[in-house]
Parts: C-alpha cells; structure tokens; sequence
C-alpha cells in the first residue's frame, strides 16, 4: 500500500477556514466559543475538540506587514514520537497507508504522547480523559474519499495523493516560487522524524519558524532514552533480580532461620 | 491493523442541492440517513461539496460546508411567522394563511398604485409601490417564471442576488 499524504501550499491560503470548519463538522465536534484577542485566527490554539487550525502568522516582510498562513494539525510522521511515547499497547496506531490514528478505545490518556510528540500536536480531553488529534480522516481515506479539509479547499492550496505524487508536485510548485523571486521557496516535510505525510511549500523555506514549524523537529530524548536503553535496563534488574534469586535457591537453599532461645 | 472508524456516510441517501448562501451557487450533496420507509424520519448527517458540480467542484467555503447545522437545527424556522401592525409579537400562521395574507397585499397595493400613465400623458403600466427580489438558489426556470409574474404585475424594481 502506497503511503498518503497531505500537500499545504502555504502560499495559496487566503485564511478562509474552510478546513477548519470542515474538519468540526466531519469529525462531529463541538465548537467552543473562543474570545477576540486581536487576530483573525479562529482559536488561540489546537483543543481536543479542535484538531485543524489556520495559523495567521504575522510577518514584516520589506516593512508591510503580511500573513503567513499555516495549518496547524497533525504531521503523520514517519517515524512518530507519539507512538514510540505511548505506553498503552495499540492506542496509537501507524496504518499501512502512514496515517498515524488513534484508537481512543486503548487510550489510558497519561498524555505521554504530547510529550512525545515534536509539532506538539495531541491534546487530553479533561471530559473524557483521552488524547484527541487529526486522524488524516482515516475513515474516508478507507474507502477512497479525500480527507474533509481537503475537499472543502476552494483555493486548491491542499491537495491529497500518494506521498510520492505530492513530493512531485511539491517540487514544481516551489521552482514556481523560486523563478518568482522568491529565493528561499522550500518544502518542509520535517526531515528529523523520518520525513511527515503532510508535506509544506513554505515561501520563506529558511524560517519555518516564521510559521510556527520547529525548524529541526525531533522526538525529544528523554522519550528516547526512556523507550529504548532504561527500558531494557529495567528490564534487566526485574528478571536479573528473579533469575539470581532463583539461582541463589537452588545452590544455597532458602534462608535458615536460628531460633533464639 | 485495526479496523478504521466507520464511514459515517456509508448507508446514507445522496441528494443533490445548492448553497442557499451567497451567490456562487456551490452544488452540494446533502446525506441522509434512513432509507423511504414509512416508519423512518429521515436525518441529514452531513453535508459537502458536490464534485460533478463545474462550479465548485466539490470544494466548500466555511459557510457552506457548515450547512447541516443549518439544516438539523432547534432554531430553524419551520413555519410563516406573522407580525401583525402594531404588535410586538409573532405568530406562527399555516402556510395557506401566509399565502392568502402576501396575495392579498399585493393585489390591495397593486390597485392601489397601479400607474396606467405617466405625467406627460405616456403609457407605463407600471407598480412602482412593489419590488421583487430573486434568490441565488432560484433555477433559470424559476427566474424565468418570476420574470412573467413580475411582467404581469407591471413591477419594476426587480433584483436578483445572483448579481450581488
């Protein structure tokens, strides 16, 4: 199976929010009301009721003051951090087809896969005590359907396909940028986690930081450290600590105690 | 692999419509669940963009992909309310009632300012006392029918938001 992905030309989002809407309205969320704080963006950030957000980044770009749109969801790593901090077996899942879901089922929602995760993408639900985020809407990408802010685009700056057509398209359309003066035109794809299924043409592809992407994004090392060596250690004391004790049985015998007169 | 979360649209009725919003006129597909069975109340699940549809090709604004709560609402209106002059309340009339009450009003204001002829001794044959405006989601043939009704009252104000 053929990995999917998500292509955002930032450049074309005219910040309509019609992902954003599409994504509650598919997904069966209830909007929360947010307050005014001085900015078109509809929520100051992500929510477990809220997994798609339209970033209006602002930028000074030869003193004129501009948007630098960006969706702001979950990434579908390759090699996803969340996964690799979750403790609770197959609540997060990596499908075939690369979309990262999770199965809320499973969650024991101890939130280690917000820690885990380098975009900082999952939320924990205070009602329902689980971790809530973007399923690249698994359940239409099942049956042949586009995930729902993907078709509800209407300036075509989202695009669904297979991981390698997009890349494709990607290219083209930074070497657009690229002949129209824009020099740093890039595609972000989050190459310290593997490379991410939802891939970015940024204008200003030297400051992903501009828009709110972590320029080097990595699954911190604690996650690591803590999957991988101390695991095993851990591992090692419990069953060493049993194996001695047996061996200890069988070549002293068990402890003898001396009856005081 | 565990099995993905059930499409929501799987067992749903397609109905084609249009975007009563602004004046693009997005087709959109309209998905309901329960089939025609007489002991089966309907229930629009979701609705999307229409992809046969030149206009939009399936795409959305966030108006109209928020569409369903338009449609399965508490507070939509479902009936003709009626303000009578004077009173600060409405009331909720039959459609029948509605119908009898606008047609009446236009006949009344109709006879009452129907100009024959102008000042100068020309004939107009015009009502200039009534205007009638036509809605995006209004079909050609509509239009067309609204353009003979408005010909046979002699209105001319008439708009259509189709031009907005």
């Amino acid at each position: 199976m053929q990995t999917v992905a998500k292509l955002i030309d930032t450049t074309q989002c005219i910040g309509c929010k019609a992902c954003e809407v599409a994504c509650q309205e598919w997904n069966d969320q209830e909007f929360t009301l947010g307050t005014f704080n001085n900015s078109y963006q509809t929520m100051p950030d992500l929510a477990p009721n809220f997994w798609n957000l339209i970033k209006f980044n602002e930028a000074e770009q030869n003193g004129a003051q501009s948007w630098l749109m960006a969706k702001y969801q979950c990434m579908h790593c390759a090699d996803a951090g969340c996964i690799k901090a979750c403790p609770a077996p197959g609540a997060i899942i990596q499908r075939a087809n690369g979309i990262v879901d999770f199965e809320h089922d499973a969650c024991i929602g101890c939130g280690y896969c917000i820690t885990g995760c380098p975009f900082d993408v999952p939320r924990l639900s205070s009602k329902t005590k689980k971790v809530y985020k973007c399923s690249l809407c698994s359940d239409r990408v099942a049956v042949g359907l586009e995930p729902a802010c993907i078709k509800s685009c209407p300036t075509n700056c989202l695009s669904f396909g297979t991981r390698h057509d997009l890349k494709f398209l990607a290219e083209k359309r930074v070497s657009e940028l690229k002949s129209d003066g824009f020099e740093n035109a890039a595609i972000y794809d989050g190459p310290g986690v593997g490379g991410t299924n939802v891939l970015y043409v940024l204008k200003h592809g030297d400051k992903p930081e501009q828009y709110g992407l972590p320029k080097d994004p990595r699954i911190p090392w604690t996650v690591s450290l803590w999957k991988g060596p101390v695991k095993w250690l851990g591992n090692l004391v419990f069953f060493g600590g049993l194996f001695t004790a047996l061996v200890h049985f069988l070549a002293i015998g068990p402890k003898e105690h001396k009856h005081e007169d | 692999m565990a099995a993905a979360r059930e499409l929501k649209i799987s067992r749903t009725t397609q109905t084609s419509s249009v975007c009563p919003y602004c004046a693009v006129g997005c087709s959109v597909v309209i998905h309901t669940l329960g089939d025609k069975a007489r002991n089966v109340q309907p229930t629009v699940v979701h609705i999307e963009g229409d992809p046969d549809s030149p206009i939009n090709r399936g795409t959305l604004c966030s108006k109209g992909i928020s569409l369903k709560e338009f449609v399965v609402n508490e507070r939509r209106l479902t009936k003709p309310l009626y303000r009578a002059p004077g009173s600060a309340e409405w009331k909720a009339i039959s459609w029948d009632e509605a119908i009898d009450k606008a047609a009446r009003r236009i006949k009344d204001t109709r006879d009452r300012t129907f100009q024959e002829k102008d000042g100068q001794g020309r004939t107009v044959n015009r009502t200039a006392s009534i205007a009638m405006i036509g809605g995006c989601t209004d079909t050609n043939e509509i239009n067309y029918l609204l353009s003979k009704f408005r010909f046979g009252l002699g209105i001319i104000s008439y708009e259509n938001q189709s031009r907005l």
